[in-house]
């Protein structure tokens, strides 16, 4: 019992993450039509701010420029890799968003060396909680999951920004002649997608406080996977997917005979929801007209 | 041979609660250019789609030459005899005007050719391929493209891409032939040719035509019988002359 | 006589007149006794390998239009299956060309039976969701293989092939080339490369013209992973050990990475890039050493966006009509292009459409809604 608490909790703080990257995914393939390969370095790059910043022993200030960072960073990819190649071919501009993640990785690596830094960002300590441990970084994470999820769901819903947001993945160009500025839209979406990326890469610290420059790689493609679990696209679906591979991830690790194939079983299922519905949980089916 | 070509019966289809189509019968006989009009949203198109396979009939069924087609796959129901064009041009934009039409050669009992004849180049391959040149060269000179064949087709112009459209339509060897506003977009002289070229095809290849179209002078021009749909139901039928005189029909065109 | 020679359409012929022709300078060569560098001879091998993978995903990517990131999972498989058929022959045959053959089919045959398996989902799924099955698939295959007990496929540490000569390894592997073209284009340049190509451009109208859709996915599927399994078998040799941790998703967007920068649909450009690259990447790796070595990904990130940047841009459109090698070069064949066949296309690649479908909708809603129908204007 204890057992499959402690593993429920640390599966939902996981899939918390998941759920925050996916976030990013999602939104930026909902919006700009493109699959950020990238997004996954994003992570990896606000680990490294966090852990510049952190030589002044205040977490918060670390927290807040890692986000700031994260949040430049991905404006000025999208304006010098992406924008170019609006209108060109979607494989092309997957290809730029893969050249742009190695040039990260590699950034990485030159600037902090490829041995594993370490970072505690804040000590949180552990909680009995109906006579079960806890970490409470664990809680944390999901809290602070739930209330992004909130505020951005009804950032979404409820804002000019955000309805002008659906209004442009609908149709661009109608969008346009509605008098949206669409790259206006896309820059914001990328904005907050990195935002997402940053805290991301904090809970990651919270969760093992070493960092190295292929931090974000694992994770993103996982997320991507999540993201196309819930229909990609679709904001719930995003935080549905994530919580269910988050979910699944650490019950998987706690089965000995299975652990090793813990991402071989993700993938599975993964494949095995896309034939069942192949637009994922919560993603629409649209129909070419003809 | 069916007494008829083509027989639908109560065939409809609803999305949702929608009806998009319901009750259509149609009958054509051979050798009939029969036209399908009604007003915008009638439901015009989605009895082609029923009919090619790309939509399944939630009531009804139809039959080609006395064969019952419902149900079939689209590729199916292309090989057993009803060829279509689109009403957004669909070609094959990125291969010349030739290989477009060569693709729809594919299946011709006479081009027969394995994939493993072709990809050891036995004499086969070259055997069908030259035949399957000729006969493309055939359709396209039929319909004035020869000079185009090695443009690519979607550098072709408007008038030329129906018309690429049809002949590649035409090389499926069809019995009943599909046309979705053929006319849409053309100019009177190009619309005059076109109508030059239909009665050709009914002529030369001995085939039965269903055609779409707005255009009533063309419609009236050409077709032998109407069927008028108004909100997915057939709202009159008969001789082209008749259907357009009746009073329901007018009142849907011009309201009222 | 003269018009029969025209009729040959020599450029259809110049990527084995090529290749053969280097295969025949170097094999020569080596069996005549000369001494060729060990390092040469595994960059040779390692190009091939790379050529065998870009034309096969060619197939996939360029021609059917659908987007594979799991090419590396088939040449994986390829690999250790290969690679185990060999070490289990070893005691009764030796390191005959015979046991090379028999590895080879079988790494090919079992890759192409997982190319039909994941194919079969490609038939239901378009566009991204392919890639992401596709890539799931590699990331699958590959920790099956790490989680292999020693016994059966070495597990964590790989699994040990018999050692080839390498004085005619690379033989074999250009050889393997040649095969690989010559399937590849003969099927591509007939009337089933004309209607995997007609799938790309538009698959309801190659359906309504009568092609069988279903059939030629999977053909290509199947094809596209032989060729990749074949692929793994040579790595396998060249390398004389196999480990998971190689094919993963990395691996397998290299080999994309070359089909695309060669150009979608356009086979002499995959083999040009794939070899473009594989030695890049390898002279990067031996000039970049010690602390230099770190630069290796960073040069080839910055080709690699420069490159598509300048390829792809809508703003650098004109600038790239005045610079361009593939104008220039289908000026030079233009004399010899037959309209009938695929390859002589003018069509320019930046242009051919994939089927990467990217119309999904942003949305906050918790009930999707079916039949969301896709397209403006028109009746229904």
């Amino acid at each position: 019992m204890e057992l499959i608490l402690s593993t429920l909790i640390n599966g939902l703080s996981l899939g918390g993450i998941y759920a925050m990257i996916a976030l990013g995914y999602t939104m930026v393939y909902g919006i700009a039509k493109m699959l950020n390969f990238a997004h996954g370095d994003i992570i990896m790059v606000g680990g490294y701010v966090i852990y510049v910043f952190m030589s002044f022993h205040n977490p918060l200030l670390a927290i807040l420029m890692a986000v700031i960072c994260c949040v430049i960073l991905g404006i000025v990819i999208e304006k010098v890799a992406y924008k170019p190649l609006r209108g060109a071919s979607p494989l092309a501009v997957l290809i730029t968003a893969i050249g742009v993640s190695y040039l990260l990785q590699s950034l990485a690596q030159i600037i902090f060396g490829s041995a594993n830094k370490m970072v505690t960002v804040y000590e949180f300590g552990a909680i009995k909680l109906w006579g079960v441990t806890i970490q409470v970084s664990a809680l944390v994470t999901l809290a602070v999951t739930v209330v992004v999820m909130t505020i951005l769901t009804l950032f979404i819903k409820y804002t000019r920004i955000g309805r002008a947001m659906v209004a442009v993945s609908e149709d661009k160009g109608a969008a346009q002649l509605m008098g949206i500025n669409v790259n206006k839209i896309i820059t914001i979406t990328f904005a907050i997608g990195s935002a997402l990326a940053a805290l991301a890469g904090l809970f990651y610290l919270l969760k093992a406080p070493s960092i190295s420059n292929t931090l974000g790689a694992m994770p993103g493609i996982k997320a991507f996977t999540a993201a196309v679990i819930g229909g990609i696209g679709s904001i719930p679906g995003a935080m549905l997917g994530g919580i269910l591979l988050g979910v699944v991830e650490c019950i998987s690790y706690k089965i000995t005979a299975i652990a090793p194939y813990t991402d071989a079983i993700e993938f599975s299922i993964l494949i095995i929801i896309l034939l069942v519905k192949p637009t994922g949980f919560l993603g629409k089916v649209r129909r070419e007209k003809v | 041979m069916a007494e008829f070509i083509l027989e639908t019966k109560n065939l409809g289809i609803s999305f949702g609660g929608l009806k998009a189509a319901q009750d259509v019968n149609i009958r054509i006989k051979k050798n009939q250019i029969y036209g399908l009009i009604g007003p915008n949203g009638a439901g015009k198109t989605t009895i082609f789609n029923l009919l090619t396979g790309v939509y399944k009939p939630t009531t009804g069924t139809f039959y080609l030459d006395g064969e019952e087609l419902c149900g079939l796959g689209q590729e199916k129901i292309n090989h057993k005899g009803i060829a279509r064009t689109f009403q957004n041009i669909r070609l094959f934009n990125n291969m010349t005007v030739i290989r477009n039409v060569m693709v729809a050669l594919h299946n011709q009992p006479e081009y027969k050719c394995s994939a493993l004849q072709s990809i050891f180049r036995l004499p086969r391959h070259f055997k069908t391929e030259k035949a399957m040149q000729e006969k493309a060269k055939e359709l396209l000179r039929i319909f004035d493209l020869e000079e185009e064949q090695g443009n690519l087709a979607c550098n072709l112009p408007y008038g030329k891409q129906r018309k690429l459209e049809i002949a590649r339509a035409l090389a499926t060897n069809p019995k009943l032939l599909l046309l979705d506003e053929p006319a849409a977009g053309m100019n009177p002289h190009e619309t005059e040719d076109l109508v030059k070229t239909i009665l050709f095809i009914r002529d030369h290849f001995d085939m039965t035509i269903l055609l779409i179209e707005h255009d009533m002078k063309f419609v009236a021009g050409l077709c032998d019988q109407l069927t008028v749909l108004n909100f997915g139901t057939v709202l009159a039928e008969g001789d082209t002359k008749t259907a357009l005189n009746d009073p329901e029909v007018i009142k849907a065109y011009i309201g009222g | 006589m003269m018009k029969k020679l025209s009729n040959i359409h020599w450029n259809h012929y110049l990527n084995y007149i090529v290749i053969g022709l280097f295969t025949l300078i170097f094999g020569s060569l080596s069996l005549g006794g000369m001494y060729l560098n060990s390092s040469l001879l595994f960059l040779m091998e390692k190009i091939a390998i790379s050529i065998i993978l870009a034309v096969s995903l060619s197939i996939v990517v360029g021609f059917l239009g659908e987007l594979s990131l799991g090419h590396a999972g088939f040449m994986c498989v390829g690999a250790y299956l290969g690679g185990k058929v060999a070490t289990l022959l070893e005691p009764s045959i030796g390191n005959s060309p015979f046991n090379l053959l028999i590895s080879l089919i079988v790494g090919g045959a079992v890759a192409a039976v997982c190319g039909v398996i994941i194919g079969i989902p490609a038939l239901r799924l378009r566009g991204d969701y392919l890639a992401i099955v596709t890539l799931a698939f590699g990331e699958i295959v590959k920790s099956l293989f790490q989680n292999s007990s020693d016994e059966s496929f070495g597990g964590a540490l790989g699994l040990d092939t018999p050692r080839y000569d390498k004085q005619y390894l690379f033989i074999w592997a250009f050889a393997l080339v040649l095969i690989t073209l010559a399937v590849v284009q003969n099927f591509i340049r007939s009337k089933h490369g004309r209607a995997v190509t007609a799938i790309r451009d538009n698959e309801i109208a190659a359906r309504s013209s009568g092609i069988n859709v279903t059939k030629y996915k999977l053909l290509a599927f199947t094809i596209s992973a032989f060729f990749a399994g074949i692929a793994g078998v040579l790595y396998s040799f060249s390398n004389y050990t196999v480990q998971s941790a190689k094919f993963g998703y990395n691996y397998s967007i290299e080999i994309l990475v070359m089909v695309v920068l060669g150009g979608m649909g356009s086979i002499n450009g995959s083999i040009i890039a794939a070899a473009l690259i594989t030695f890049l990447n390898t002279k990067l790796a031996t000039i970049l050493t010690g602390d230099l070595a770190v630069l290796q990904n960073l040069f080839y990130a910055i080709i690699l966006i420069a490159i598509i940047i300048y390829n792809n841009a809508p703003s650098l459109k004109n600038f790239r009509n005045r610079f361009n090698f593939g104008v220039l070069y289908r000026k030079l064949i233009k004399r010899n292009a037959d309209p009938t066949n695929i390859g002589d296309d003018k069509a320019k690649w930046d242009v051919v459409p994939t089927k990467i479908e990217m119309n999904e909708v942003l949305s906050t809603d918790l009930n999707p809604s079916d039949n969301y129908i896709k397209g403006k204007g028109g009746d229904k």
